[in-house]
């Protein structure tokens, strides 16, 4: 795009400059004009089917295909003419004819193009009078239902397969009316990327089974976030429904994840609901832990650290934020994490995006901030350190070893069993209820915000975290994660410069991250 | 001529002139009546001077859009460094046109030779020659044609001893019209779903397999072998009305008359003469109503229409038709239009690639509707929901089937529409006369 | 036929078009065949540009295109079943379940409907007891389908037996044309 030559045109009067090569519909995003369509996505190779995207340009002889056709200079668009208008219309009359108008049961109801389009712009009865087709629906294995009387043969899903999965399990069958998606009998839709289908589908007709008839769209709410679910650090939307997680889905970012999340990730959202939860702080009395206020049990814990080393075993899930909070309470001491491991899962039709082998969202943060990576997560814990255990269950961690701990602090969302010798256990909330960065496996720094409230007295972890450095007589006076940020940004020179501001909602590399070439040419308000 | 295979008089038959003569289908034969020096004489010419033949000649394509195959071909641009393709279209589905189907039956090496000088002309050493599925007679003469080519030295690695590769390979279809779609026909041929492709790119930057192609109608090319003999200036001459239009061209006659078969006029022939004279009129006690003169996806002619049209590119247009590929169907006055209208609409349902939406659902539902009416379930309303539909389905796809098949219900009803109130108003079709237009 | 108890719970009518009553399914491509195979592919770039041959093959084989075909010619052709399964359904001379000895394939569209078409679907219909368009006789001898254009309009009706062209046939001329099929 650097050297492209600028192509000056009009669209729906506004004047509009794009790099040569841009199709019409890609130039109107830019001037704030969205062209309806089907069959296009900025992720896909081009199909020109839907026909929905038929725009009126001055001096063609026909109306042209706005998703395939290349500006030139000088050109005159218009999308809102009465001639663009009523191909649109027809296409839209076409496109319902055959369909059975079941919205009511229709999980893509209120988040559905033809839907959208219809309200829009649509006719208000149809003329169509025959009989309708049917097709039964059909289970394609790995999360998705295939509903064929919905599908308006967009082609998405195929193309998607077939041109960013390279696994082409999805077909075109038949011809004509007769045509619908397909799959070869014993081959499911395994493909670990898959469930991508399902976002693509501009209609109901692919429908995640985990998500079936859990929710309305309107019933959402949504929440700009990463998926904490492996390195990759792919953008996501949290969606909630009643302070429940009920679906991930992708946000686009041509730097991580372009328009796609893995199914691992999309499905691994039920521990973020978890309800076997620390919701109290405790300290321990003589009849073990009892419930204390917030003041008790962090001023507690400031005497248990003080003038001790420590050591941190902290989670990979936890925020930059807090790493960087949990490494200034160290005093000497030191810090380990571990990461659950799988196996690595590319998409290969995506430069370097896959399901990463690590799955936590903030390796690279940890490790960063000093945290050492290690199997042996008490490895380092020295005799009569205090123990910190910050997110970490410690399963399969041989218990033996705590007990070289002068004393147990656990910090945590839900209750390990080695809080049983704890002194202190802090309630935190976890990746879903907070706000935070995590930074991924190429370096880059990404916020994500809370999506749901977290339960009981539990608060933040860098919230905690701050007060705990405060009672400890340590400079610490954050109202906002963005604080700690600036203050994490000021004493690490990997993250100098970043803000939250800075980072926005796509994120930005640490100053030393290796540099990576864009993944796909995203389109504006894509 | 009509069948049994013998000319009229009033046929000027170049490319015809050996049907019926089963020897022309052998090499021997074929070289007896002359085969193969044209192929000969062009090998010893340059491509490009060949094109300007051609160019000169006037040749317009003869599978229906009638793009002049001079320039065609100069789109080749040669010393690109791709491998260029030459592909024959004789994927010949048109309802009504049956005239490929004719010339590789009998002149299978006329064929053959028409792709070797294609090829040649455009740089390509591959031809590959598109047959439809169902041809399973003309495909077995070619099949043989190329095998007795190969073994002359005719074609191959050194054809004629030029030092020129040339390959020409049969590939059979599997039952689709839309293949004979150009671009539909090279997705095919690489071995996907015959669905029309988006143009631009056009054949010549992007075709077969992603290189440089030309591709041509059988027609088309067999009349290169004649131009290259005779002339452009002999080719030229050959034309009765417009100076655009030139040479002879085959049609193909079917339907209601009394010799329908495969017919070679000069352009311009007028269509009256040739369809009471050479096609021998109605059948006993009938009266001509209507007539398809180009293939199925043209407009419906009026018997007064079709009487004053002159038999060309432009005379067909000037008579509220299309020359198309040349199929005529001629409907008489025993034949209710409605059932023909819907008919033609079930064809184009049934092979629509389904890939835009117009189209794939467009087709489907003007068949049911046509059925309803012409089962007598019709209302009043359904004619202008008919040409609303046909007017969604014209000009926005991807490729013209769905134009073509709103064109005979568009033009059926304006025609015809009379016929189509009768049923609508529950009487029974009995013969009528066409709306005078 | 003998008429069978078991069978009679199955609809006796018909020969089947179960595709699973066909028995085990033998690879296609294998010695001669296979260097058929290789042989076509010498005339593409591409291997895929082999597929409507190769599907071509499997059919004059085994007489239809079995699900187990589709895998073998992606397999050899380095496709996947599913691509293969969507261009065997785009195509209609691909038989995806077996069909009679005598596949009969009558012209109805529109040149052919107004010289008659129909009455010889009817004659053929009824002479070969297939009962119905699509169904196969209960010998197993005949299956018989309208198709659209088959590019012989100037012959009307044309009709194909299997890949045998048979022009200008007639309601009268059915019982002679099945009478001389072996």
């Amino acid at each position: 795009m650097v050297d492209a030559k600028i192509v000056n045109l009009t669209i729906e009067g506004r004047s509009v400059s794009v790099p040569e090569g841009t199709t019409i519909l890609e130039a109107a995003k830019t001037a704030g004009i969205l062209i309806p369509h089907y069959c296009y996505h900025p992720g896909l190779p081009i199909a020109g089917v839907c026909r929905m995207c038929l725009v009126e340009v001055e001096k063609a002889p026909k109306l042209a295909p706005s998703c395939a056709t290349t500006v030139a200079e000088g050109q005159v668009v218009h999308v809102h003419s009465e001639k663009s208008l009523d191909a649109r219309k027809g296409v839209l009359e076409m496109l319902l004819i055959n369909h059975p108008l079941d919205c009511p049961i229709c999980d893509q109801s209120g988040e559905c193009e033809l839907q959208d389009y219809t309200y829009q712009e649509g006719r208000e009865d149809s003329r169509y009078r025959e009989p309708k087709r049917f097709n039964p629906a059909e289970d394609f294995g790995g999360d998705v239902i295939y509903v064929p009387n919905r599908c308006i043969l967009c082609t998405r899903c195929v193309r998607f397969m077939e041109d960013v999965a390279h696994d082409p399990a999805l077909n075109v069958s038949e011809r004509g009316d007769r045509a619908l998606i397909g799959k070869f009998e014993g081959k499911d839709l395994t493909h670990p990327w898959a469930a991508n289908v399902v976002d693509l589908c501009p209609v109901g007709a692919l429908l995640s089974k985990d998500f079936l008839n859990k929710a309305r769209a309107w019933e959402l709410d949504r929440t700009a976030s990463i998926c904490p679910n492996c390195t990759q650090g792919c953008n996501v939307t949290m969606e909630t429904r009643e302070n429940q997680v009920v679906r991930m889905r992708p946000r686009p970012n041509e730097n991580v994840n372009a328009f796609f999340m893995c199914d691992w990730g999309r499905l691994n959202y039920r521990w973020m609901n978890e309800k076997n939860r620390a919701e109290h702080p405790m300290v321990r009395a003589k009849n073990g832990l009892v419930a204390a206020s917030w003041e008790d049990a962090i001023s507690a814990t400031a005497r248990a650290l003080n003038g001790k080393k420590v050591f941190v075993v902290a989670s990979p899930m936890l925020s930059n934020e807090s790493l960087f909070l949990l490494t200034q309470i160290m005093q000497g001491g030191g810090g380990a994490f571990r990461v659950t491991e799988g196996e690595e899962a590319p998409l290969p039709g995506v430069e370097d995006l896959a399901l990463r082998r690590e799955r936590a969202a903030n390796v690279y943060g940890a490790e960063k901030l000093g945290f050492k990576k290690t199997r042996d997560l008490l490895g380092g814990l020295g005799q009569g350190d205090v123990l910190v255990i910050a997110g970490e269950d410690l399963a399969g961690i041989d218990a033996s070893a705590v007990s070289r701990a002068g004393d147990v602090i656990v910090i945590s969302s839900v209750l390990p069993e080695a809080a049983g010798k704890a002194s202190v256990v802090l309630p935190i909330a976890n990746f879903s209820e907070e706000e935070g960065t995590v930074t991924n496996l190429r370096g880059r720094v990404q916020r994500f915000t809370q999506a749901k409230q977290a339960p009981g007295e539990t608060r933040p972890s860098w919230l905690v975290l701050g007060d705990l450095l405060g009672a400890m007589g340590k400079q610490a006076n954050f109202f906002l994660p963005s604080e700690v940020f600036a203050k994490l940004a000021s004493s690490n020179s990997a993250f100098t410069g970043l803000s939250y501001d800075s980072l926005g909602f796509k994120g930005l590399p640490l100053v030393d991250a290796p540099a990576t070439a864009p993944k796909a040419p995203i389109a504006v308000g894509a | 001529m009509g069948y049994p295979h013998h000319p009229n008089p009033r046929e000027t038959t170049v490319l015809s002139k050996h049907f019926g003569e089963a020897d022309a289908r052998t090499l021997d034969g074929w070289k007896k009546r002359g085969g193969y020096k044209a192929l000969e004489k062009a090998l010893g010419m340059q491509p490009a001077d060949i094109v300007n033949v051609v160019k000169e000649s006037g040749l317009r394509g003869r599978g229906g859009a009638g793009f002049p195959t001079g320039m065609k071909w100069s789109f080749m641009k040669p010393g690109d460094g791709k491998p260029h393709y030459l592909c024959c279209n004789a994927d010949e589905s048109e309802p009504g046109t049956f005239k490929d189907r004719e010339l590789m039956r009998w002149t299978p090496h006329a064929l053959v030779e028409g792709c070797a000088i294609g090829a040649y002309a455009i740089g390509a050493e591959t031809a590959y020659v598109y047959i439809r599925g169902e041809f399973t007679e003309p495909l077995h003469w070619m099949e043989q044609a190329v095998k007795e080519a190969y073994a002359a030295g005719i074609i191959g690695k050194n054809a004629m001893g030029s030092g020129k590769r040339i390959d020409v390979h049969v590939h059979k279809g599997a039952g689709a019209y839309i293949c004979g779609e150009e671009t539909a026909l090279m997705e095919s041929l690489e071995g996907r779903r015959g669905n029309p492709r988006i143009k631009p790119p056009f054949p010549a930057v992007s075709g077969v397999f992603g290189m440089p192609t030309t591709i041509n109608n059988v027609e088309t090319l067999i009349a290169a072998a004649p131009i290259l003999m005779n002339g452009a200036e002999w080719y030229k001459k050959m034309s009765l009305s417009n100076p655009k239009s030139t040479g002879t061209k085959l049609f193909s006659v079917c339907g209601n008359v009394q010799r329908p078969g495969t017919y070679e006029v000069v352009m311009g022939f007028p269509f009256k003469e040739f369809l009471y004279d050479l096609c021998g009129g109605p059948l006993h006690g009938r009266k001509f109503k209507a007539v398809i003169p180009g293939g199925a996806s043209v407009p419906i002619q009026t018997m007064e229409e079709a009487e004053a049209t002159l038999m060309d590119y432009e005379g067909f247009v000037a008579g509220g038709s299309m020359l198309g590929s040349g199929g005529v169907i001629v409907i008489d006055d025993a034949q209710p239009m409605v059932t023909v209208i819907a008919r033609l609409a079930r064809f184009f349902a049934h092979e629509s690639c389904g890939q835009c939406t117009q189209c794939r659902e467009g087709t489907a539902w003007t068949t049911k509707i046509l059925e309803r009416i012409r089962d007598g379930e019709g209302t009043v309303e359904d004619l202008d929901t008919l040409l609303d539909i046909g007017e969604q389905m014209t000009g926005k796809t991807i490729c013209v089937l769905s134009d073509s098949c709103a064109v005979p219900v568009i033009s059926g009803i304006k025609k015809f529409r009379g016929e189509f109130e009768a049923l609508i108003q529950g009487r029974r079709f009995h013969p009528v006369t066409a709306a005078v237009a | 036929m003998t008429p069978d108890l078991v069978g009679d719970l199955e609809s006796p009518d018909y020969a089947s078009h179960d595709r699973a009553a066909h028995g085990p399914y033998t690879p296609v491509f294998t010695g001669d065949v296979k260097r058929e195979l290789d042989e076509l592919l010498t005339h593409y770039p591409t291997k895929m540009a082999a597929l409507l041959p190769a599907l071509w093959i499997v059919q004059r084989v085994h007489g239809w295109v079995s699900e187990e075909g589709m895998a073998e010619v992606a397999g050899l052709l380095e496709l996947t079943p599913a691509y293969v399964k969507g261009v065997v359904t785009f195509y209609t001379m691909y038989h995806q379940h077996p069909v009679g000895k005598y596949f009969i394939q009558v012209c109805t569209t529109s040149p052919c409907g107004i010289c008659g078409a129909e009455d010889v679907v009817k004659a053929l219909v009824r002479h070969t007891n297939t009962g119905e368009l699509g169904l196969t006789s209960p010998d197993g001898r005949f299956t018989v389908i309208e198709v659209e254009c088959l590019g012989a309009c100037g012959f009307a009706t044309p009709v194909m037996v299997n890949e045998e062209f048979i022009e200008s046939m007639t309601p009268d001329k059915v019982p002679e044309l099945l009478a001389r099929l072996p």
